[in-house]
């Protein structure tokens, strides 16, 4: 196990075409890392770098105390888990997880103890001699994983592994993750775009934004403080409300309004969509006129919501400022 | 078909058995032919049942050939005609997975002006430039070799490209999955590309295999000497002139013997040909 680093790293595939500007962060050793960010803006790239399948344009990524920038994948001492799991056709689960170790000349014995221990982490047993076309998403999914365990790498890298599962397999496959980095503590990143997978897998996470990190902290922390307009907007479902007000912006999460009498209003909704959810109620509507700033509400299950103007009121503890321009916290 | 139409039904069988005879009937009538005697072959109507001279013909073909044609013994030319077709197969295919590995996995200087050099190729089969091919191999004395008779029909472009746009359609991670792993660029190719290939590395033996058994314009050209014919070339050889000069039932079993050795590869290669033709394990 290691810790990782970032320093002010960069990325462009062509001279005009950046596409990480500068991402700095320390990782400590044994940390679950989630980058996050929506589709394009780099996180993949990011990872890549950390793997060695793409090359540092500027600044160092180190691994441990190794500074890896010019070593091969190999030399790195990580394992990743493919988003398509990029299993070998033609090989038994079995060679599958043996085939690394075979390269690094393990003696059979030893890959053989290796292999068992990591199919029976991941309840493979059964399925070590078939191939990977004879088992279903979530089973190759698990020997992609064992195929990281059982090189015992200083740090996972997992690139939306979970992307190409359904639903219910990802929330079963979230729970053996965490398992699975309790029990081995190994540095993990992973990339996902899923904000529901980011928070409840981060211990900490890295917020990506068109190729710049927006904020890094612990997901709760991240959720409660959010230190940019995107960040704001990005994480919570449905995300943060963000009302212009006298020149600021104003950002509320839907769960801190509440209804109140029309003379109390500190807010005015007119309403355009309400979504019964069973343990609470989602009340979509808009400010002012149509086109201008849309506004969430959850309210509770026995809230009366109906179309029409909906006077909502918050506690002024839980408001969150924003310069329009910069984008940035405004205290 | 799902409906039940009687009279389609009877169609369709029609048109399928006309189609059975059209193929089989002249292959049944050669067969036929390599059983009898030149006598009864040049009566009219010849007999459509086989005769006894089974053995006969087919032990003189073997072993000494027509007597009026060429004598040299057709065993000699199907061995001749079997290195042809290996040959040619394993060599295009050796030549051809390798080149097309390097095009797809490596990034050098010049890459697509040496691929589109290749491409071309595709356009100029081996009857297009015979002569100036002739003319290279009658200089460096390959005249009447088995080299000569291979050399100028492994150099074609079918083969890399066919590779190329399969190793382009292997997923990249995989190779990064290897590279991860700690492949070297031939290790990966060993371990995953070649295993991948194995059924279009099939197919393709298959349709080299008789392209380089059938081969007779080229073969033609570059064997004067006996011992160097092919068997198709054999057949050339056997007939020496007008219609009855022919010894007919000789030249019909050496045809039998030709015919043999392609249909036996299809016959055992079948599902793996089949299976390198619709179905990539990726
Ligand atoms: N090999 C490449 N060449 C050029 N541009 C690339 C390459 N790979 C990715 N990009 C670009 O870099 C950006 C980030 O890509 P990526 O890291 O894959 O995003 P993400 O994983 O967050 O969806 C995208 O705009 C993409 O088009
Ligand atoms: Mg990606």
């Amino acid at each position: 196990m290691a810790a990782v680093s970032f320093r002010d790293v960069r990325k462009s595939y062509t001279p005009e075409l950046q596409v990480i500007h500068g991402v700095s962060m320390d990782i400590k050793d044994g940390e679950f890392i989630v980058i996050l960010g929506p589709s394009g803006c780099g996180k993949s790239t990011l990872l890549r770098m950390v793997a060695g399948l793409e090359t540092i344009t500027s600044g160092e990524i180190a691994i441990g105390d190794r500074v890896v920038n010019n070593l091969e994948p190999k030399d790195r001492d990580i394992a990743m888990v493919f988003q398509n799991y990029a299993l070998y056709p033609h090989m038994t689960v079995y060679d599958n997880m043996a085939y690394g170790l075979r390269i690094r000349g393990l003696s059979k014995d030893d890959i053989s103890v290796r292999v068992k221990k990591a199919a029976d982490i991941l309840e493979l047993d059964k399925y070590l001699e078939r191939r990977p076309r004879e088992l279903s998403g979530g089973q190759r999914q698990r020997v992609a994983m064992g195929r990281a365990i059982v090189r015992e790498p200083q740090v996972f890298l997992f690139d939306e592994p979970l992307s190409n599962l359904d639903a219910k397999l990802r929330v079963q496959m979230r729970a053996e993750l965490q398992a699975l980095h309790r029990r081995l503590g190994t540095t993990s990143l992973f990339v996902t775009h899923d904000q529901v997978e980011a928070m409840t897998l981060a211990q900490r996470m890295i917020v990506i934004n068109a190729g710049r990190a927006e904020q890094i902290g612990a997901p709760l922390e991240i959720y409660a403080n959010p230190a940019t307009v995107f960040v704001a907007s990005f994480i919570g479902s449905p995300p943060m409300n963000l009302v212009p007000r006298d020149g600021r912006l104003l950002g509320i999460r839907p769960e801190h309004l509440e209804p109140c009498a029309a003379s109390d209003a500190m807010l005015t909704i007119d309403v355009d969509l309400i979504e019964p959810l069973g343990a609470d109620i989602l009340v979509y509507g808009h400010v002012g006129d149509r086109d201008s700033a849309r506004v969430a509400a959850r309210l509770p299950a026995d809230a009366l919501a109906q179309a029409g103007k909906l006077a909502l009121r918050y506690d002024p503890a839980n408001v969150h400022w924003f310069d329009p321009k910069s984008g940035l916290r405004s205290t | 078909m799902v409906e039940n139409r009687p009279w389609l039904t009877f169609f369709s069988h029609t048109v399928l058995i006309l189609g059975v005879i059209a193929v089989a009937f002249p292959l049944y009538v050669t067969f036929v032919a390599s059983t009898l005697t030149l006598e009864q072959i040049m009566q009219v109507p010849m007999r459509l049942l086989p005769g006894d001279q089974l053995i006969e013909n087919y032990s003189q073909v073997l072993t000494g050939g027509s007597t009026k044609g060429s004598k040299a013994a057709v065993s000699h030319m199907l061995v001749n005609s079997l290195v042809m077709a290996l040959v040619i197969p394993l060599g295009k295919m050796s030549i051809s997975v390798i080149s097309a590995f390097a095009f797809v996995y490596f990034r050098f200087r010049l890459r697509m002006f040496f691929f589109w050099m290749i491409f071309i190729t595709l356009m100029l089969p081996v009857e297009v430039r015979i002569i100036p091919t002739f003319k290279v191999i009658a200089d460096l004395g390959m005249l009447n070799t088995y080299a000569g008779l291979t050399v100028p029909l492994i150099a074609s472009a079918t083969a890399t490209f066919l590779f190329r746009q399969f190793f382009m359609s292997i997923p990249d991670e995989l190779a990064e999955a290897a590279r991860v792993d700690g492949a070297s660029p031939m290790r990966f190719f060993w371990d995953v590309v070649l295993p991948l290939s194995k059924t279009i590395m099939a197919a393709l033996f298959v349709i080299q295999f008789i392209y380089g058994w059938n081969q007779y314009l080229w073969p033609l050209l570059v064997t004067t000497d006996e011992s160097m014919y092919t068997t198709v070339i054999g057949i050339k050889r056997m007939m020496v002139g007008s219609d009855s000069a022919n010894e007919w039932n000789l030249i019909m079993a050496t045809a039998i013997l030709a015919m043999l050795p392609p249909a036996l590869v299809v016959m055992f290669m079948q599902k793996w040909f089949v299976k390198g033709l619709v179905e990539t394990e990726k």
